[in-house]
């Protein structure tokens, strides 16, 4: 189904184009779809997080009232794994289980409850095994090992300049980052329609078409072009729907039985669907003189990257070359690890290994400002990276860095006035009405953090982007049509490439046409990548029509299919040098907090943030972008956190994983800084994952200007800010992996290899 | 089991589970899909529709509770031509972003200005804390309200 929107060009605060379907209810989610004839397909998973399968017993549920299949391992028909980086992932476990919640059994019945009760008749013998369920204890030798290779899944040394150099003020702490989980509020789902040769037309909610193509074709034994994805509604992702979820199992269904097959998650089932945020533990030191300016930083960042790759590679790498802050910082040593356990896999997050890391430097930044007797703002202001600053990786910043800019500007946001403590409405106060105290407790403090983030995919891999517009003449006027396979789960990619085509063809109407692997690749949505990547192939072929009408009227239609590609980055050398990523974008925060200390509740009154955008192309869509963004920092500072007994998740519901409600969200005041990024499709910058960094460091250190107290793990508990439970403590930074020596790790390819099996065809 | 319900003002009767809540005889069995299934725990309001007139997550009321009683849902509201004013001010506000949240968001604002149409923020707050949303951080959403009631004065 196509859609025609009118009205809205670069700069003005368009309405989306899904806007009037989305709040009608007439948009259609992949768990809203069905077919005719349709299966419901519901998986069996594992409750062990290391086992062995000693054997699976499917006849009671193939028996079952309205049973048409039951597919376990055995029944596979081509490659049996699956991954983004490394094809590591079973289908369906093949023996051996390495996390709680790995899928085991796909059953397929004429309705869902039919499903779901024969899904509970799968008898699975398991024995089992031990497991490793701390990112400490996995690299300690003795560990089971996941894998004959080791279970280190990938470490990055970064070394520049002298990390031992003299200091005079040295700053050293251990911080804790607890797994978040994206919760997008859409389930995993999708449907599955066989047709009549053999081909499968596929309807899912994802973040990039044709990467899931890649890994579900090959599962299914069929050449790409026999399996079509059309993209159905997306009900958020934030990294949550970069790894494949139920499409496979529902094309196997599909094709094993010849009808179409849906498939979708309840909410426990979805916390064990999708990968959640790398837990992590980070020691870091800063070293500086005694006025202020950073001499050295040495970094251990280690990561639980559960039982398979996904994209743990790159959110490593990010979380490596962000480790030492967007500071000046001559003298640097990182040492990043993270490490395969039998914990749920970790992948993909808003934020993608920058949240954890600026947590730790922002923390020891306020720790060392504190020992210099320095204002924080001043000593963040001293050493902030400039256009023309070295990181460490010895990438030179050529793009803008107005980072002294977001910080002075966020600081000269007006603070919420004081209120006085006694006689306020109830839910005015920490805790909300539930709260049995009425002020008498209350202290405020306030915290800035400064986060960054590259945009873009990194390291040397082209995620190229491509869409193809035509200029056709109406009665009404020209109307532009817009090809893209680009994904928008939500944060309003498509309304900006209309507002691109508006603007640069001078039409009112654009259409869409359906988001499907019929086009060609437009990468991912996500590391904040799709405005300059899609929008700089939307403008790039709206130019070459306008090139192409030369100010003649329009007379038959104009169609241009342009591809976009960022500049060429690189890999990192055995010293972790080299230019690994394309741009960054900033952010400063600003958090205010009340604290009961009796209670230990919060309540933050407001966060401010200053954003560094290149040029904002919709205003109303990029404070959407950064409200939402801090509601999520804002979780992982205060609430949200898988708890894990012996590897399986005990809170997999909204009832126990808590998410903020608009109780919990503060007012949120946000600014733009706009300084063009060279070479970027009007100088623009993604923006969508940088609050999410920043937010939850600025109230955690709001909440130690509150209290006094240490604070180093998120998200903070009222039994840390009453002093029940002692701060994270560590015996000491965990060893650095003999590497490569032991030949632990498989050569990092990155997403590179599948980037150019997709590309290749297409730019021959 | 057969039950009868008035679903948006039709009579309709429908052979259903007897485990089956109200949101799946809705979704699966009349294909009213605009209630969503986000927790099925009744924290997320995802679902929300009018029972009797009464605001209720349908994911946590039995389809039987349904039997001779009166069910509006979100298509109840309004569709493409003719926008309820709080769908109107949801778009204008930009209130929706993935848009999974926002039938239920829309229901449930649509029933807070029934009983209260200028609301303060502190009672708006209150009258939404159980509608989950994960992309908007909310500020939008608490525009959109002021919108729709501004709309009405």
């Amino acid at each position: 189904m196509s859609v025609s929107v009118r009205g809205g060009r670069v700069g003005e605060r368009a309405r989306r184009i899904d806007g009037i379907p989305k709040a009608t209810g007439a948009h259609a989610y992949a768990s809203d779809l069905s077919a005719e004839n349709m299966l419901w397909g519901v998986t069996v998973r594992s409750p062990h997080a290391s086992a062995r399968i000693l054997r699976i017993d499917a006849h009671a549920a193939a028996r079952a009232p309205g049973v048409v299949c039951v597919l376990t391992a055995g029944d596979l028909p081509a490659a049996r794994t699956f991954g983004l980086e490394f094809a590591d992932q079973p289908v369906l476990a093949d023996g051996v289980i390495r996390y709680a919640g790995e899928p085991v059994a796909v059953v397929a019945a004429e309705t869902h409850e039919q499903a779901r009760r024969a899904a509970e008749l799968v008898e699975v013998a398991y024995e089992p095994l031990p497991a490793v369920l701390d990112m400490e204890d996995a690299l300690r030798p003795d560990a089971p090992q996941l894998y004959e290779f080791g279970n280190v899944l990938r470490h990055v040394h970064i070394v520049r300049g002298d990390p031992e150099a003299d200091a005079e003020v040295c700053v050293d702490r251990y911080y804790e980052t607890a797994m978040q989980d994206q919760a997008a509020l859409g389930p995993e789902a999708g449907l599955a329609v066989p047709a009549a040769d053999g081909s499968v037309d596929l309807y899912a909610a994802t973040q990039w078409l044709h990467v899931d193509r890649q890994q579900i074709a090959a599962c299914l034994g069929l050449p790409e072009e026999m399996l079509r994805i059309t993209l159905a509604g997306v009900g958020g992702a934030f990294g949550s729907r970069e790894d494949i979820h139920v499409q496979i199992h529902a094309c196997l269904v599909a094709l094993r039985t010849g009808r179409p097959v849906k498939m979708t998650v309840g909410r426990e089932e979805s916390f064990h669907a999708h990968v959640h945020r790398h837990p992590s533990r980070i020691w870091i030191r800063y070293g500086a003189t005694r006025d202020g300016a950073l001499v050295s930083a040495d970094v251990r960042v280690l990561m639980d990257g559960g039982a398979y790759a996904s994209s743990s590679p790159p959110v490593l790498g990010n979380a490596a070359t962000f480790a030492a802050g967007p500071y000046e910082v001559p003298n640097v040593r990182i040492e990043g690890t993270v490490v395969y356990t039998n914990n749920p896999p970790c992948g993909a997050m808003r934020g993608f290994g920058a949240p954890q890391v600026c947590f730790a430097y922002e923390s020891a930044m306020d720790a060392l400002a504190a020992t210099l007797g320095m204002d924080p703002v001043e000593l963040r202001l001293k050493n902030a990276v400039r256009t023309g600053s070295t990181l460490p990786t010895g990438q030179a910043l050529t793009g803008s860095a107005p980072v002294r800019e977001t910080i002075e500007r966020c600081s000269a946001i007006p603070l919420p006035p004081e209120e006085r403590a006694t006689g306020r409405d109830p839910i005015a106060y920490p805790g909300g009405a539930g709260n049995v105290g009425r002020g008498e407790a209350l202290r405020r403090g306030v915290g800035y953090a400064v986060g960054f983030k590259n945009v873009a995919y990194s390291e040397g891999f082209d995620d190229a982007a491509e869409a193809t517009v035509t200029l056709r003449p109406s009665a009404d006027g020209p109307v532009a049509v817009i090809r893209t396979a680009a994904v928008d789960y939500g944060q309003g990619l498509y309304t900006v490439l209309a507002q691109i085509a508006r603007t640069e063809l001078d039409v009112d109407e654009v259409v869409f046409e359906p988001v499907s692997t019929e086009s060609g690749s437009a990468g991912s949505t996500s590391a904040s990548r799709q405005t300059t990547m899609s929008g700089g192939a939307v403008l790039g072929a709206c130019r070459e029509i306008a090139e192409a009408l030369a100010g003649r009227v329009l007379e038959e239609p104009i169609t241009r299919t342009c591809t976009y590609h960022h500049r060429a980055t690189t890999g990192l050398d055995a010293d972790g040098q080299g230019s690994p990523h394309v741009s960054f974008s900033f952010v400063t925060v600003r958090a205010v907090v009340e604290v009961d200390e009796e209670l230990g509740l919060v309540r933050v009154v407001q966060l401010a943030a200053a954003q560094d955008a290149g040029r904002v192309l919709n205003p109303q869509g990029a404070e959407g972008q950064v409200e939402g963004a801090a509601a999520m920092g804002l979780g992982l500072a205060l609430t949200e956190e898988l708890r894990l007994e012996g590897g399986a998740i005990t809170n997999a519901s909204f009832t126990d994983y808590l998410l903020p409600t608009i109780l919990d969200v503060p007012p949120i005041e946000t600014v733009f800084v706009e300084e063009p990024e060279p070479d970027a499709p009007y100088g623009v910058k993604g923006i969508g994952e940088l609050a999410t960094i920043a937010v939850t460091p600025a109230i955690v250190s709001a909440l130690r200007a509150a209290t006094g107290r240490e604070l180093n793990r998120v998200p903070v508990r009222p039994d840390d800010l009453v002093g029940i439970r002692p701060p994270a403590a560590t015996t000491g930074r965990a060893p650095i992996p003999d590497v490569p020596g032991q030949k632990a790790i498989p050569e990092y390819h990155g997403l590179r290899l599948g980037q150019q099996k997709l590309m290749k065809g297409r730019n021959t | 089991m057969t039950i009868t319900t008035t679903v948006n003002g039709i009579e309709r009767s429908v052979d259903i589970a007897p485990e089956a809540s109200l949101l799946t005889l809705l979704r699966d069995e009349l294909g009213l899909t605009g209630s969503k299934n986000a927790c099925e725990q009744g924290e997320c309001g995802s679902c929300s529709v009018w029972l009797d007139g009464e605001l209720v997550c349908s994911c946590l009321v039995a389809a039987l509770q349904a039997e001779g009683r009166s069910v509006a849902t979100i298509e109840s509201l309004g569709d493409d031509a003719r926008l309820h004013a709080v769908q109107e001010a949801f778009v204008e506000a930009g209130a929706v972003q993935c848009g999974f949240c926002t039938p239920g968001l829309v229901v449930a604002v649509a029933d807070l200005l029934e009983r209260d149409p200028h609301p303060t923020d502190e009672t708006i707050r209150e009258a939404l804390a159980g509608n989950l949303c994960r992309c908007t951080g909310y500020a939008k959403i608490l525009s959109a309200v002021h919108v729709a009631e501004e709309a009405s004065r």
